[in-house]
């Protein structure tokens, strides 16, 4: 189990919708935060990523846990 | 950040399948630290009023799946062939394709186009209407929610002709 400081389940949501709650909750928190994101959208594997490194935020780790994927992000400065 | 993307998109189309491209392009993209712009004219005008009263049009729209959103999985995955004479000219098929497509986006997990609105405007999207539109079809602007702007061709070209990406949808 990595570290994270804030989490977001976006179980059952589709797209657009993983990435926009991602992008919303990660503003509110700090630089170098971890934040934890469920989602049951396969989409989101390729999607996370691609928002991630667009907007300069690091993806930790992303990885699937049963039914769910789960992504580790840190936000950028 | 380097330079922040501009994204430009023409809304011309006002049916629900046709409104959600737009929205969930424009949303993504702020979400993405684009700065976007929408010019919503002609059909795609009245995706500005206050209550969306967009629905699906299978008339003449042979693409389109027939699924049922209920029901045990096999018949759900029944495309059901629909006779356009069916389609196109039963009174109340079009209101009823509507409930099913929305019920359908529900139990997948989509957005509504009024919630995705509301996030373009909370992620700094700005909604521009069309004036000869407005003229045209009879739309006041008190009609439209708060936060629109009104303009022309020009006011579109002038932003779409710096923008990184222009869609026409």
């Amino acid at each position: 189990m990595k570290e994270y400081n804030d989490e977001l389940d976006c179980s059952g949501m589709n797209c657009p919708l993983p990435i926009l709650k991602t992008k919303m909750k990660i503003d509110t928190m700090k630089d170098g935060e971890v934040l934890r994101v469920i989602s049951t959208d396969p989409g989101a594997c390729n999607d996370m990523p691609a928002w991630a490194s667009r907007v300069g935020h690091v993806l930790v780790e992303s990885c699937e846990e049963g039914d769910k994927f789960v992504f580790y992000i840190r936000k950028g400065e | 950040m380097g330079d922040r993307k501009t994204m430009a998109i023409i809304a011309s189309k006002g049916t629900l399948d046709w409104a959600y491209p737009p929205f969930i392009l424009a949303s993504t993209a702020a979400a993405m630290d684009m700065d976007v712009k929408i010019f919503f004219t002609f059909y795609g005008l009245p995706l500005l009023k206050k209550k969306i009263k967009a629905k699906v049009s299978p008339a003449g729209n042979p693409s389109m799946p027939m699924k049922m959103p209920f029901g045990p999985k096999a018949f759900q995955g029944i495309d059901w062939p629909i006779p356009n004479v069916v389609s196109n000219n039963v009174p109340g098929f079009e209101t009823v394709a509507t409930s099913l497509m929305k019920k359908t986006f529900k139990n997948k997990g989509v957005a509504t186009i009024t919630e995705l609105r509301d996030m373009c405007a909370q992620l700094g999207v700005e909604l521009i209407g069309c004036q000869m539109t407005m003229d045209v079809f009879g739309f006041e602007l008190d009609e439209f929610i708060d936060g629109v702007t009104i303009g022309g061709a020009a006011t579109f070209l002038e932003f779409a002709a710096d923008a990184d990406l222009q869609l026409f949808i």
